[in-house]
């Protein structure tokens, strides 16, 4: 077997699906991350490929413990999603999908920043187009914010390149820090794709538009690559600790009010990332390690439930909790993985979520970020809360809304079955996953203390749920949006133009209008006589006239430069 | 923590019967008094001292999740719009192709 650069394979693959149909192309489509993995392997743990462009050194390839990591888990999250999406029929979203898979793994190997822009820029564009396979008029508009967003990322992380490679004379992709424009730059580009707060929009605004299977694949990649990039460039930027921790808080409070309920998989995914960003910000072993180890998990468990909510959609074609309610009745597999799902974002022990989570909130407490370790500890109560309870709940129990429902296709079951024992397996056997992070540290998460802390949380967190239902407490979902960030975008700036334009016409027009009445007849009227149909300057000369002046005006020249 | 409705296509699922929530229920208090005493009983390792409060964690997820919930159900009163707040702005626009390929 030869050695190829992993995400070639993709873009090969993208260009065999637009000409191959059915089983042939569901056949190769699976094979690709299986033989993309057995090339990683086959490449092993550390090469480095170097090659000059235009002056510049490139390292289009590197591979590391870091970036090896997240080059088996897009592989694998691939693998689940490819399988997801087997039913579907549209080729748009099969090429676009791998060649977002492809783009997303060369940003991961990528040990130069003008290698990173440029498949940061095919990631964006590849993945807006499974958001515009939604073919609504919602999605149209919702991926075109996406795309500019993600564009202006991407030009955010040239001009950053740029200025590093002014201060440096290097583009290479190691560890930048803040202490320059250019780190800046950069520091902002990933933070885009991370969802920091007030760039997070996209996100929550994009995913729930996108097509049932698309949404999968979405979740997979986009963060995660900016997830690695942060720890790659960024790893004990004590900013990072502070950005994280409002991200594990604000979009819980969203999550909770929130109807259209892969919306609130969104939300609880800017939660999720940010533990990442936390433990990147903290920056020691235990920490990076939490925070690539949560990365590796959340893929995993995001998607399941991306996926559940998926079939849901491609079920019912509804996706509102207001709308839904009782399919666990018609849907029972599909439930009970939903919950696996739910278990393992909510970090219940012997489920994934768990193993990680844990390790990021260690480190807070071992480093002593006391308020940060609340802030941790309120999000990790407040994501049993809306992932682990409301998706479940509301979804297949909650009430009986009597919608026509069967199980999902049958490459459905199977992806999210995989998702959800992969889910499992890491909960209950976690030094798998410990012995393949980057950092040397040794680490046990089922201790009686994290075990039982853990437990009462959940418990209490349900506890309340529980209670204020009883109540009749708890929000109900009512068919709404609510407004957030977004709202100076979509509604400020539309509205700021269209009112200044409405100011702005009726001024042109009368200014226009007085200078045309006052001075028309004065300057429109003699320009009129000079170069009006019958104005002297407008009048045919013969050829010849022309060229004697031209004559004229040469030896006029000539004098002129002898004098 | 489930429906109390009858399922009209005459089954009767699990859920469908009060008794059977009510069961549900009663396990799950069993379960969180359990976990409650549990800390009297056995000693947790103190990284921080409010963790030495016995329940603190109990407590905690009790009282955040609480929190949560009626703030955000207060932040609806500022945040929440009609579902077609943006689309009917967008809408009037002159629409564009659909599927943007």
């Amino acid at each position: 077997m030869i050695d190829i650069h992993p995400s070639l394979l993709f873009f090969f693959a993208a260009v065999l699906a637009c000409v191959l149909r059915g089983h042939v192309r569901s056949a190769m489509m699976l094979a690709v991350p299986v033989f993309g993995a057995l090339n990683l392997w086959q490449i092993g743990g550390s090469l480095t490929l170097t090659t000059s462009f235009l002056g510049y050194t490139l390292e289009p390839l590197r591979i590391d413990d870091l970036s090896i990591l997240f080059g088996y888990l897009f592989h694998l999250a691939a693998f689940i999603a490819i399988i997801f999406s087997l039913h579907v029929k549209d080729t748009v979203q099969h090429v676009s999908a791998l060649t977002y898979i492809g783009s997303a793994i060369g940003a991961v190997f990528a040990g130069d920043l003008l290698t990173l822009f440029i498949f940061w820029e095919i990631m964006a564009v590849s993945s807006a187009f499974l958001i515009w396979a939604r073919r609504s008029d919602r999605s149209y508009h919702s991926a075109m914010r996406y795309l500019i967003i993600h564009v202006l990322s991407g030009v955010l992380l040239l001009a950053g390149a740029l200025f590093i490679f002014r201060d440096t004379g290097s583009l290479a992709f190691n560890e930048i820090g803040l202490g320059t424009t250019g780190g800046w730059l950069v520091f902002i580009a990933f933070g885009i794709k991370a969802a920091f707060p007030f760039f997070h929009n996209w996100l929550t605004d994009a995913y729930p538009e996108s097509t049932p299977t698309g949404a999968v694949f979405l979740s997979a990649f986009t963060t995660k690559a900016a997830v690695y990039a942060l720890a790659r460039g960024y790893a004990g930027t004590e900013i990072l600790i502070y950005i994280g921790a409002a991200m594990t808080c604000f979009p819980i409070f969203y999550a909770v009010i929130e109807n259209d309920l892969r919306r609130v998989l969104a939300y609880s995914m800017i939660n999720q990332i940010g533990f990442m960003v936390v433990g990147i910000g903290i920056g020691t072993a235990l920490a990076v390690n939490g925070a690539v180890a949560h990365a590796f998990n959340d893929v995993i468990f995001k998607g399941l439930l991306f996926m559940a909510m998926g079939a849901v959609l491609h079920v019912t074609g509804r996706m509102n909790g207001s709308d839904l309610g009782g399919l666990y009745k018609k849907m029972p597999i599909t439930t009970i993985l939903c919950i696996v799902g739910a278990a393992s974002i909510s970090a219940f022990p012997l489920f994934s979520g768990f193993v990680s989570k844990s390790m990021v909130m260690s480190a807070a407490l071992k480093e002593g970020y006391d308020w940060v370790w609340i802030c941790l500890l309120f999000a990790s109560a407040g994501v049993f809360h809306h992932a682990g309870i409301k998706i479940p709940y509301f979804a297949f129990f909650a009430h009986d809304a009597n919608i026509k429902a069967k199980e999902p296709p049958f490459n459905m079951l199977v992806a999210m079955g995989i998702a959800a024992v992969l889910c499992v397996a890491i909960g209950c056997y976690p030094h798998v996953l410990y012995n393949m992070l980057p950092n040397e540290y040794e680490y046990t998460a089922y201790d009686t203390t994290h075990v039982l802390a853990q437990l009462q949380i959940l418990f209490f967190s349900a506890m309340a749920f529980v209670w204020l239902n009883l109540k009749g407490l708890y929000p109900p979902e009512l068919p709404s949006i609510n407004i957030d960030i977004e709202w100076f975008y979509r509604r400020v700036m539309p509205c700021s133009v269209r009112c200044g334009l409405a100011m702005a016409v009726p001024a042109y027009k009368a200014t226009t209008g007085f200078i045309t009445g006052l001075f028309g007849k004065v300057v429109i009227g003699n320009l009129l006589r000079h170069h009006g149909e019958h104005g002297v300057l407008s009048r045919a000369w013969p050829i010849g006239s022309m060229v004697l002046w031209v004559a004229v005006l040469l030896c006029l020249y000539i004098i002129l430069y002898h004098v | 923590m489930a429906s109390k409705k009858k399922n009209p296509s005459g089954k009767t699922y699990f859920f469908d019967k009060q008794e059977n929530i009510n069961l549900v229920l009663r396990v799950f208090y069993v379960l969180c008094a359990l976990l409650f005493a549990a800390d009297f009983v056995i000693n947790r390792e103190i990284y921080h001292s409010w963790e030495k409060l016995p329940g603190f964690y109990a407590i905690f997820g009790f009282v955040a999740c609480v929190l949560l919930v009626l703030a955000a159900t207060q932040m609806r009163k500022v945040l929440m719009r009609d579902e077609d707040y943006y689309t009917k702005q967008e809408d009037s626009k002159p629409t564009k192709k659909k599927d943007g390929k």
